[in-house]
């Protein structure tokens, strides 16, 4: 990080660790529920987020002094809305085969606590290049979690990673599945998103005692 | 003291100049984009229509793969021999934009009461005829359909499925291959000629899907809702054709 300040590189690695949006924040739970199912779902959520939420924070913070404090959450939707709207349409008209595998996750976006909250939470005190920063850095801690649980639910749940079957095929009984091992579907849905988030958020602060409040 | 942006008129002010603003902008762009974005919809719908009948681009046991963009239009003719459209008693009429018609609009003209437009395809390869529906009906979330290919008697040949938006891992895998080619071979009527659709079923005893006569196919764990509106769709929309196939053998 030679190219930012000691102060500015936090605002990166913060996030991705001691200050992570879904387990130390708490934001964004619910978009980890849904689409983690997959690791490549994840992969590609992550990777819309930090768009959406670097592009977001700096339009906040650039007119952030003009915005009327009794609407600035309509503001603030309004600018994240138009944002996702114009990517998709982008997507659309000029890649339309990965506009359809993104499918509804575009839409998902404007859902996602993390932007409205950092909008809030700083683009709206701080000016364009550490609001790009801290949107970006949010984004990828959101992202690393998303990762972390993807990888776990599909690899587990499906015995496959990106689609890939790793542990050998489980109807043809090869590879893991010939010595009795079978996948556990349970995996597969919501509750076991947060059973997974919860054991990182456990790990996370039993390496870092100072993160566990009284 | 009161700053500038607390006051009434402002926030007025900045309302109706923001609403101005984004809503241009949004207009602009989906107008200027709009051309682009419908050609590419008119390609995925052929592409899908001669993947179905099994004019595709697949490996082995690969993921789904359409035959390229541009190769698209001559593909369609050269494989699509005719296109017609059946409405109410058999009265059929040949339509080479068939694959246009919204069956959205369709279903909702059939709930109306109206007369509903039936467009099949009929497509030629190897010496052997395909007739290509278009089906539609609701999944957890939103719309699903397909393109389901049949021979005559109405045993399928190939499908494509697709959704709008169902859960990524869950009811979004019915268009991966290991769903749709569970379907080819199904019977679509029973052994006395009966209309039994094929039912997603999660108490199947055939999870390779060996046998092909008894109008069922095993379903996505985790993804109930829509494995049902897959099979309500094919039991709804598929039936509609039958007339269609009884009368072509009795000619």
């Amino acid at each position: 990080m030679g190219l930012l300040s000691s102060k500015d590189s936090k605002l990166i690695s913060d996030p991705l660790s001691d200050d992570n949006p879904i387990t130390i924040q708490v934001l964004g739970i619910c978009s980890a529920l849904a689409i983690t199912a997959e690791l490549k779902a994840s992969i590609v959520m992550a990777v819309s987020v930090i768009f959406v939420m670097g592009a977001g924070n700096v339009v906040i913070s650039l007119i952030r002094n003009i915005i009327p404090s009794k609407i600035r959450i309509i503001v603030q939707l309004t600018v994240v809305a138009a944002l996702v709207i114009v990517v998709d349409q982008v997507l659309k008209a000029y890649s339309y085969s990965l506009s359809k595998e993104l499918g509804a996750f575009i839409g998902l976006i404007i859902t996602n606590c993390i932007i409205m909250g950092r909008f809030e939470a700083f683009a709206l005190a701080n000016g364009a290049w550490r609001s790009f920063l801290d949107g970006i850095g949010n984004a990828l801690g959101y992202g690393l979690i998303l990762i972390i649980v993807g990888f776990f639910r599909e690899l587990l749940g499906s015995g496959t990673l990106l689609g890939y079957a790793v542990l050998g095929d489980s109807i043809e009984k090869t590879g893991l599945y010939s010595i009795g091992y079978e996948n556990n579907g349970f995996m597969l849905l919501a509750p076991m998103a947060l059973i997974v988030v919860g054991l990182i958020i456990w790990v996370q602060r039993s390496r870092n005692t100072n993160l566990i409040e009284d | 003291m009161e700053k500038r942006t607390d006051k009434n008129l402002y926030t007025l002010l900045f309302a109706t100049g923001m609403v101005v603003v984004v809503g241009s902008l949004l207009a602009f762009v989906a107008s200027s984009l709009k051309p682009k974005i419908n050609e590419n919809k008119r390609i995925e719908k052929q592409q899908n229509i001669l993947y179905a009948m099994g004019v595709h681009e697949n490996e082995g046991k690969g993921n789904v793969a359409f035959i390229e963009a541009s190769k698209v239009a001559g593909e369609f003719s050269k494989y699509i021999k005719k296109q017609i459209v059946i409405t109410g008693d058999l009265d059929i009429v040949e339509n080479n934009d068939a694959y246009l018609i919204d069956i959205k609009k369709e279903q909702t003209k059939a709930k109306a009461g109206e007369k509903r437009q039936l467009p099949l395809f009929i497509g030629e390869k190897d010496g052997k005829t395909y007739y290509i529906a278009p089906i539609r009906g609701i999944g957890l979330w939103d719309a699903i359909w397909a393109y389901v290919a049949v021979d005559e008697n109405m045993i399928v040949q190939g499908a494509y499925f697709d959704h709008k938006a169902e859960t990524a891992g869950l009811g979004a895998n019915i268009k991966q291959r290991f769903f749709m080619d569970d379907f080819i071979g199904e019977h679509l009527l029973d052994e006395n000629g009966i209309f039994k659709g094929i039912t997603v079923s999660k108490s199947n005893s055939d999870p390779t899907n060996k046998i092909k006569y008894d109008n069922e196919v095993d379903a996505i764990a985790g993804a109930t809702i829509t494995g049902d509106g897959v099979s309500a769709m094919i039991k709804t929309d598929l039936r509609l054709y039958q007339s269609y196939f009884e009368n072509l053998k009795t000619n």
